[in-house]
């Protein structure tokens, strides 16, 4: 190899600094076509601001991945037919039993398939994961205030992916035919029958004729599997594309202000946090699936309708229909040979009522409240009480129906009378809101002023003084500069107020743990990591934007 | 400040470092870096190492995970056996669940702590850019608008306007009436009658439709003890979601207390209702002997057999209706119970066209 050819140097104007690493010339390679870096960058550099709370709507996008993922791996296996066959499977109890397809294959998944029943059992754990993750991430965007103007889009678009949530999750469970769904479905067809005017034939649409027809699990599954999905995805798409436009709300704090948002840029750091997020989320699916048994529809029997179990329990996310309909009195509305039956009203209009109710919240709350302009600082709870009021009432709303979903089971366990647990629920669900709103009310007071008192008095050192007098006091520590009298001049600003002494005048220097001790440098580095963090800390207080 | 940075030149860009043309980079897109620090400003120390050993022992532990995932899914044993065999099955979804689980937290536990141990710690600040669209930006978007649909002479040409509207409309109306038309049927009087009614109009059983058990055997008038249930279905229509009938056999000394006209209906101590409930349909399955009180186990709704299975409990607002029942003497010269007629009403869960 003595003749290496030289090359020749490139000229300097072509193109400055041009890629000499592989990356650089694939990245080169794309930019050339694309003309992607300005827009790349920009996405790179986008800011997430970091609160324990902002995880509820992470777990429930991953666990819509999980679901995405599991399910089609369900849809290898799964047979969505009603037809009728004879099983001779692995599972010997049900041997020789007539079933449809479906709860054939069902069992086929569950028994036959090697590691079907752990990718099942992940599947339905992850889609209960997904409703209640959407359910406390809606929680934390209502008392917190993050829907106020101008997120009222980002609100309904939620509300709705709750709402096809359910939706999906119902067309999921119920598609194994077994006995347990079956009896949902056998619900969900007299809910449709009791709808006034049209309710036959909307039941003898959905299932092609009398219930069940042979049509019902082949249409559920085709929702199922592409049409609900595909109406996910599209609205959890709208639902980031529209957090990526309005940038995140964030908590009131040092540097915070309505127009600037404070965090970590997504690449490196925040990238990787979510993204070990996500395989944290899909982690605790998996190890429930594994460890916890979900829905044995081998025990369940196939769907049939002279059978029922007692104590069935739907899903989570479907016992408040449930349990509105246990409450509901045995009021028919019968008038000119026409009949609305009692299961109306908590089924359909109930329902109907709270979806519209939170849908138009936002916008009632700026009537109400006068307040048109836009919020980027979220509020404390405790700032908003009569909206933490309301949240407080409707939720003693929603948890009365969802204890009464399960009344049975509670009356069991506490041996008290099903007829009372029932009675107990009208009377709560009536009665019991309000009686949230107003404590919810006096405690959001409560906090404001504890915060208040607080800021002028300082925090309880837990010291105890004696003057020379003889008078014992507790000595406060002040949170800022104080006037003649000794109170704190700090106004309250919405953020968090330190109640303990060990939530104060943290060290800004450097701290690195061990999982169990401390790790000690030998003295000399210690010195020299000391002198740069405080070098840091002085830099950061000499150029700090005012505020 | 963003406008400085992209007026930087390449050139002038070449002569920063790249931390320098990082933060550049940052402002360019209105990223304010506030506080940026090494977590290990001094490379190679104690801590440093350890925190890398720390974080990659995460990963390591979760490619045995990986491997444990294999070996068990390969290796354990995973066919349902009968009880009194090897019950080793059973560990198998509980091992592939806690391995996988295992693999899947502990990758994403380590990617976690290598962000929070080993990345720099940053605090930065993007502008929000949240300004209402600008006067000129909305007198420009609105003059777009109003000459591009000038242009097109929708405004003005009212004919263009009301036909297009016709064309539009029927756009919308074909596939809704083509999927729905494909989908519909008509409920006509089927939920009025059950198959009792549908065996006794094909003329085959003048005598009345003959009861069975699931099993298919028929139903004597000597099989229930007093005081016994059991559900039972016209002969032929055992799945049926209209023919589950509940058989109550009545204890000495009861009495049912009928509506007028359906004395009749029972045939010695026994007597028949329709199992469906009147309120959602689920089978009203469970007879407590005692209280004569049938419950619904799906919504609580209670129903008095002695009453003429009246609701006395719950939502459900109408009487499970009663079945017409007669004797027939078989072959063998035991009594069969039959159906005489049908349901006098409909059976199961209200709707609008039931009075």
């Amino acid at each position: 190899m003595t003749t290496t050819p030289v090359r020749p140097q490139r000229p300097a104007t072509r193109r400055t600094g041009g890629p000499q690493t592989p990356q650089g010339k694939a990245a080169a390679f794309v930019d050339e076509r694309l003309t992607i870096a300005g827009p790349i960058r920009k996405q790179l550099n986008k800011v997430f601001p970091d609160h324990w709370s902002f995880m509820m709507g992470e777990i429930a996008l991953y666990s819509f991945v999980v679901l995405l993922l599991t399910g089609t791996y369900l849809t290898f296996f799964f047979d969505a037919s009603m037809g009728d066959t004879v099983y001779h499977g692995r599972y010997i109890p049900l041997d020789g039993v007539t079933m449809s397809r479906a709860y054939a294959s069902t069992l086929n998944i569950s028994f036959d398939v090697r590691g079907g029943l752990v990718v099942r059992q992940i599947h339905h754990w992850a889609a209960l994961m997904f409703l209640a993750a959407m359910v406390i991430h809606m929680l934390r965007v209502f008392f917190t205030g993050a829907y106020r103007k101008p997120r009222e889009f980002n609100w309904i678009i939620g509300l709705l992916l709750i709402v096809m949530g359910v939706v999906e999750g119902f067309a999921g469970y119920s598609l194994p035919d077994d006995l347990l769904s079956g009896t949902g479905l056998r619900i969900a067809d007299a809910i449709m029958l009791s709808i006034p005017v049209v309710g036959t034939w909307v039941s003898f649409l959905v299932f092609g004729g009398p219930f069940p027809g042979d049509q019902i699990i082949g249409r559920l599954y085709i929702a199922h599997v592409l049409l609900i999905p595909a109406l996910l995805a599209g609205l959890v798409g709208a639902h980031l594309a529209l957090l990526v436009r309005q940038k995140h709300t964030q908590f009131p704090g040092h540097g915070r202000d309505e127009h600037t948002v404070r965090g970590e840029r997504i690449f490196p750091v925040y990238a990787a946090k979510a993204g070990g997020f996500f395989f944290i989320v899909f982690g605790a699916c998996a190890a429930l699936g594994g460890l916890v048994q979900i829905n044995p529809i081998w025990l369940f029997g196939p769907y049939n309708p002279a059978q029922v179990s007692a104590g069935s329990q739907p899903d989570w996310y479907m016992a408040m229909l449930d349990g509105s309909t246990r409450l509901m009195p045995s009021w028919e509305i019968r008038a000119w040979g026409h009949d609305v039956p009692p299961l109306f009203w908590p089924t359909v209009v109930m329902p109907g009522i709270l979806i519209g109710l939170a849908a138009m919240y936002p916008f009632l709350e700026a009537k109400m409240t006068k307040d048109r302009a836009s919020h980027n600082i979220l509020q404390r709870p405790r700032d908003a009480p009569v909206r933490t009021s309301l949240g407080a009432m409707a939720l003693t709303f929603v948890m009365v129906l969802f204890i009464s979903g399960g009344n049975d089971l509670v009356a069991k366990a506490f041996d008290i009378s099903l007829n009372a647990m029932t009675w107990g629920g009208r009377i709560a669900l009536l009665v019991g809101p309000p009686i949230a709103y107003v404590f919810t009310y006096r405690i959001c007071l409560g906090l404001q002023r504890h915060d208040r008192e607080v800021l002028e008095h300082g925090i309880e050192t837990g010291i105890i003084k004696r003057l020379p007098t003889g008078e014992f006091i507790e000595v406060h520590q002040p949170l800022g500069p104080t006037d003649d009298h000794g109170h704190g001049l700090l106004p309250y600003a919405g953020a968090a107020v330190p109640k303990r002494m060990n939530e104060v005048g943290r060290s800004p220097l450097r701290h690195i743990g061990g999982f169990f001790f401390p790790v000690k440098e030998k003295p000399e580095i210690e010195a020299e990591l000391d002198a740069i963090a405080l070098a840091q800390v002085d830099h950061e207080h000499a150029t700090e934007l005012p505020d | 400040m963003s406008e400085n940075v992209t007026e930087t030149s390449a050139e002038e860009l070449q002569k920063l470092t790249p931390e320098e043309r990082m933060i550049a980079a940052a402002e360019a897109d209105g990223v304010h870096i506030i506080h940026r620090r090494d977590r290990f400003p001094i490379r190679g120390t104690k801590a440093e190492k350890r925190a890398e050993r720390a974080v990659s022992a995460f990963f390591v532990l979760a490619a045995l995970a990986g491997i444990g995932f294999i070996v068990a899914f390969v290796a354990v044993p995973f066919h349902w056996q009968l009880p009194g065999k090897s019950q080793n099955f059973k560990y198998y979804t509980p091992l592939l669940g806690g391995l996988l689980g295992l693999m899947l937290a502990l990758l994403g536990f380590g990617a976690v702590l290598w962000a929070k141990w080993l990345m720099p710690e940053e605090e930065v600040e993007q502008d929000r850019h949240d300004e209402p669209s600008s006067e000129a930006d909305k007198m420009l978007i609105e003059a777009t608008l109003a000459v591009g649909l000038n242009d097109t002479g929708l405004p003005r040409r009212k004919l263009l306007m009301r036909s297009l509207g016709l064309a539009g409309g029927a756009v919308a109306t074909v596939p809704l009436v083509a999927l729905v038309g494909a989908m519909i049927k008509r409920p006509g009087k089927q939920l009025d009658h059950t198959p009792y009614g549908t065996l006794l109009a094909t003329g085959k059983y003048p005598d009345g439709v003959p009861l069975i058990y699931a099993d298919g055997r028929r139903v004597s008038s000597d099989d229930l003890e007093p005081g016994g249930v059991a559900t039972v279905f016209p002969v032929g229509y055992v799945l049926d979601a209209a023919s589950p009938t509940l058989l109550i056999r009545l204890r000495p000394g009861q009495k049912v207390q009928s509506r007028s006209g359906q004395a009749s209906y029972q045939v010695g101590d026994y007597v028949a209702y329709s199992k469906i409930c009147t309120h959602a349909g689920c089978p009203a399955s469970l007879y407590e002997q005692q209280t004569s009180r049938l419950l619904c186990p799906c919504h609580q709704s209670q129903f008095e057999v002695l009453k003429d299975a009246k609701p006395v409990f719950g939502p459900a607002t109408r009487s499970l209706p009663k079945l017409p029942l007669g004797l027939e003497t078989g072959s063998d010269g035991r009594q069969y119970l039959v159906a005489l007629h049908d349901f006098h009403e409909p059976i199961g869960p209200g709707f609008w066209e039931r009075s």
